[in-house]
């Protein structure tokens, strides 16, 4: 693979990518969505939790849940980032067959295509956690902050996102029908099973499984734990893990499920290719 | 280099799988059946056959988009199956009556990006996108968004696309359909002055207007059914029926000649005849071109005067019919039912 036709394939479709998820009218529109939207998502837990707790939001579970939804809104942002540029250019700009045909590396090309959501969704993250700690009270202290553990877990998060992102985007690629919805179900998913909202022990038993293989349950503890360290690992789930461990454990599921992305990828490419899926609009 | 062929099939096959309703058993449909052609280097070679022949088929299979089910194909010297990546970046391809394209970017943004995909320098591109809006009439266009061009303004952006990348081998999918005849005659001067410009330049185009595959073309291929029934350059082609020579004449008032009296003639294989303002026009289909003396022996008898006279060439169409049996339209409204 050479590295001049990756960065080719990745600059200019996060370019592509970043005119499309910016294509507003009114900047101010623009500006107002990605305000409103992240925070009316994190009012609504607000409220639910104000509700079930009885308006305690000085326990632990508080920061635990809300710092845990906050950055679930990159779950959503870079997975489907990725994969939706394959509904996005097959049947809306119908664009896809000439991506193909072109001298670039397509799954370097999707890559790119999910910066803009990245960076929209780091936006909205921000936003969030800006507004727990100046209304919610959620006690992130700057000073207390593992700067350096934070951005390591948030890089290695993003990019692990972003595969499993290519793994949906070749599932959908050998879909023939408009199945835009697979990102956004498979976000719903993980939602539940790594321990965004509630600690993986609310599960029934046989369901933590699950949560334990998911590299984004490990994600999620880190950056709680870079942040407003002694609270989240006031959670039974993982306490047992030093900080380096858990590290050392999503490393290896990413890089276990990276691999696996790469591979159902081509073996998904390879059949689209074999269906002539690739310019397959659906015509709905 | 050079001495490579620009395409290279060998039993080309290809079948797809039709799921139809899940009672229905699985049926095979067979696209593409043993195709074997071969393109020089700086040929402009045709495709013609009617709606479902596989043109479209054998394009997306030639250039990677789609896998063949049995034989192989070779663009540009590698082997679309298995070397895609090598044939990709000596190829580029345009398929028309669609809009594609990003709506959203200007015209010359679009086209910018796709330069940019094929690794041109930023400011050689931006020069050669100039030049080639330019060419096809649009350059006012340049700033435009591009959903906001119409269908044909749209294509043609599209056609540009397709020359940006100057591929050695371009495809062009009915690149004129959908176009205005005024468009449609840019088009293929366009594609005519590209092609002069380097001898090593081939393109493959299809169509299923039998008059632009022959103005066009240095050699047609004929298909349908997924098959090529004939593959020659189009004077070739038309000489195979040379044997009938068929001729239009119009004449004065009849004073009385009939079409029997015309079709009990030894020369005359067929006859039709239309009345026409002050006279009448016949369509002849003479066993020789001498025999025309005879036909012009007969209306001097009948004192009739021979007002025009065409002698009709035969036509694409002509050798369709001959291959086939039926007229391309009668094909296709055969393959809709
Ligand atoms: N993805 C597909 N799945 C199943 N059948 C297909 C598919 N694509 C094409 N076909 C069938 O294969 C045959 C050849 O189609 P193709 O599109 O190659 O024809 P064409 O010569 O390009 O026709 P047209 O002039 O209408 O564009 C047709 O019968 C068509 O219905
Ligand atoms: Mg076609």
């Amino acid at each position: 693979m050479q590295t001049s036709t990756s960065w080719r394939s990745f600059r200019m479709a996060a370019w592509l990518g970043w005119l499309i998820e910016s294509n507003w009218t009114d900047p101010f529109l623009f500006a107002i969505y990605s305000i409103v939207k992240p925070l009316s998502g994190a009012a609504i837990l607000v409220i639910m939790y104000g509700i079930i707790s009885g308006g305690n939001f000085n326990t632990p579970l508080f920061p635990y849940i809300y710092l845990g939804n906050a950055f679930y809104i990159y779950v959503g942002a870079v997975m489907t980032g990725v994969s939706w540029a394959v509904v996005d250019d097959r049947e809306h700009y119908k664009t896809l067959k000439y991506m193909y045909i072109a001298p670039i590396y397509i799954p370097v090309y999707l890559l790119g295509r999910g910066v803009a959501r990245f960076i929209t969704g780091s936006i909205a993250v921000f936003i969030t956690i800006v507004a727990g700690v100046l209304f919610l009270k959620v006690p992130l202290k700057l000073a207390e902050i593992n700067w350096g553990l934070f951005l390591v877990t948030l890089i290695l998060g993003v990019v692990m996102l972003a595969l499993l992102g290519l793994l949906l985007a070749g599932v959908t690629l050998t879909v023939a029908r408009h199945e835009g919805f697979i990102g956004e179900a498979t976000a719903g998913a993980l939602y539940i099973f790594s321990g965004a909202v509630f600690p993986l022990d609310v599960l029934p038993e046989w369901l933590r499984p699950i949560g334990y293989f998911m590299p984004t349950t490990y994600w999620l503890e880190l950056l709680r734990r870079s942040l407003v360290g002694n609270v989240a690992q006031a959670f039974p789930t993982l306490s047992n893990f030093t900080n380096m461990e858990i590290l050392g454990i999503m490393l290896g599921l990413s890089i276990f499920f990276g691999v696996i992305s790469v591979q159902v990828f081509r073996y998904c490419d390879a059949i689209a290719r074999e269906r002539g899926l690739i310019d397959h609009t659906t015509n709905y | 280099m050079s001495n490579t062929l620009a395409i290279e099939t060998q039993n080309l096959g290809r079948i797809y799988k039709l799921r139809g309703s899940k009672k229905e058993t699985r049926k095979e449909l067979i696209a593409l059946q043993d195709v074997n052609l071969t393109v020089q280097r700086g040929e402009l070679f045709g495709l013609l056959g009617p709606n479902g022949a596989g043109k479209t088929t054998l394009i997306k299979v030639l250039t990677t988009l789609l896998s063949p089910t049995s034989g192989w194909a070779r663009v540009a010297g590698a082997d679309v199956n298995r070397e895609p990546d090598l044939v990709r970046p000596r190829i580029n391809m345009v398929s028309g009556g669609e809009s594609s394209g990003y709506g959203l970017l200007t015209v010359k943004e679009n086209l910018w990006m796709f330069s940019q995909f094929y690794g041109a320098p930023s400011k050689e591109a931006n020069e050669r996108i100039e030049a080639l809006l330019e060419m096809v009439g649009m350059k006012d266009r340049m700033h435009t968004k591009s959903s906001d061009l119409s269908t044909g303004l749209r294509q043609k952006m599209n056609i540009v696309r397709g020359f940006l990348t100057d591929p050695e081998v371009l495809f062009l999918d009915e690149p004129t359909l959908g176009l205005d005849v005024g468009a449609s005659r840019d088009v293929r001067k366009f594609i005519i002055e590209w092609l002069k410009a380097d001898r090593e330049r081939t393109l493959l185009l299809t169509t299923h207007y039998m008059v632009e595959a022959d103005e066009l073309c240095d050699r047609v291929a004929i298909i349908n059914k997924g098959k090529v029934l004939a593959c020659d350059t189009p004077t070739a082609l038309k000489q195979r029926l040379q044997k009938d020579v068929t001729f239009e004449i119009e004449t004065s008032p009849l004073n009385g000649l009939t079409l029997p009296m015309m079709e009990s003639q030894p020369e005359v294989k067929k006859a039709a005849l239309t009345d026409i303002e002050d006279g009448a026009r016949w369509k002849l289909s003479l066993v020789e071109e001498s025999a025309l003396a005879r036909v012009f022996n007969l209306f001097a008898q009948k004192d009739i005067k021979v007002m025009n006279l065409n002698k009709r060439q035969p036509t694409l169409e002509d050798v369709f019919v001959d291959l086939v049996g039926r007229s391309m339209a009668e094909e296709e409204s055969n393959e809709s039912t």
